[in-house]
């Protein structure tokens, strides 16, 4: 239960990193089904340099989250992840839980 | 996500208001929604369906797909008096993921070293819930017995709608308060919010197991009857 000011918050990283002159992207789980590390609403917020705070798993879908969230900031576009088992991607980046996660990955702008 | 709309959802969920970011996925529209908003049709519905429940979640409106992200503001208890029970209640609420903040004016009972590590204001409780408001998402346990000090505090808590209200004192110290209250012009519903004696009835007798009791029926308010942010 954290405080919003606490520094660990996304949104609140993600509107210091912006005002400091970054480009963000913002990744929020939006759809889980069956067993999943973090609910629905959860952030992940990355700058263009990679940089990341927050969480939309455990850590095992993160590194796939900031390479798409780079296209995306490059791109301007929004992209819509998805990771699980039933994934063609499952072998490479997967929930070791067994559980589905959608992610919606924007550009702050 | 559009920058000013972050600055103000931000905003919002300092100032401690509940608020929804409606996001259509298919063409990256979006809007904030606040509680007091008057949204019509199916996004009225959806809004006011997830501001109760406090769950985020995808859903269609007009055949779109549209994701609800509710933010609410976390669950606190604000304590009313630095006593024994307190010193137990304090760390233990803290322990379950509570923001907790004890207030007394008598400054021989809100020390430091009685309360280390916990948000404690030595101020009489109009002062302090001047600068930091109740809401309805907090609980207010008011512990002193004293209704110098407890009676604003309680009264305040029911004009802020707090998740839960507890007053410590016995079956007759809570029938004088209750006569209070309704000279104050409290209605009788409002006054039957008040859970007293506080606590949940689990035969506590010491001041620790009395702080068990009280936030078992904090927790209890919390997750039967209204939704508060994880």
């Amino acid at each position: 239960m954290s405080d919003v000011e606490d520094i660990q918050d996304p949104l609140s990283i993600a509107e210091k990193w912006k005002d400091e002159g970054r480009d963000v992207a913002i990744a929020t789980v939006v759809q889980t089904w069956g067993s999943a590390p973090r609910p629905v609403g959860s952030h992940l917020v990355i700058d263009g340099e990679g940089n990341f705070e927050g969480s939309v798993s455990g850590g095992c879908v993160e590194g796939a989250v900031i390479s798409e969230a780079l296209d995306v900031i490059g791109a301007g576009k929004p992209k819509m992840l998805e990771f699980g088992v039933a994934d063609e991607t499952a072998w490479r980046v997967g929930l070791s839980c067994g559980g589905k996660i959608s992610v919606y990955v924007e550009r702050l702008v | 996500m559009d920058f000013q709309l972050l600055q103000k959802l931000n905003a919002e969920r300092a100032a401690r208001r509940a608020v929804i970011h409606v996001t259509g996925v298919d063409d990256d529209d979006e809007q904030l929604v606040l509680e007091q908003d008057q949204i019509s049709g199916e996004l009225g519905e959806a809004v006011v369906k997830a501001f109760n429940s406090g769950k985020s979640s995808m859903v269609e409106i007009a055949g779109r797909k549209t994701f609800l992200n509710v933010y609410l503001p976390p669950a606190r208890i604000v304590v009313i008096g630095a006593v024994h029970i307190s010193q137990a209640l304090a760390p233990m609420a803290k322990l379950a993921g509570f923001d907790v903040r004890v207030i007394d004016p008598r400054g021989a009972f809100a020390t430091e070293a009685r309360f280390a590590d916990v948000d404690l204001v030595a101020e009489w409780p109009d002062e302090a819930l001047e600068t930091s408001p109740l809401d309805a998402y907090t609980a207010l346990a008011a512990l002193t017995h004293d209704p110098k000090i407890d009676d604003f505090p309680l009264q305040a808590a029911i004009d802020a709608q707090c998740f839960y209200i507890g007053a410590l004192g016995s079956r007759k110290t809570h029938a004088s308060r209750v006569a209070r209250l309704v000279e104050a012009g409290k209605s009788e519903a409002e006054i039957g919010r008040i859970s007293a004696p506080i606590g949940l009835d689990i035969g506590a007798a010491s001041p620790s197991e009395i702080a068990v009791a009280i936030l078992a029926d904090i927790i209890q308010a919390l997750r039967k009857r209204k939704a508060v942010a994880q």
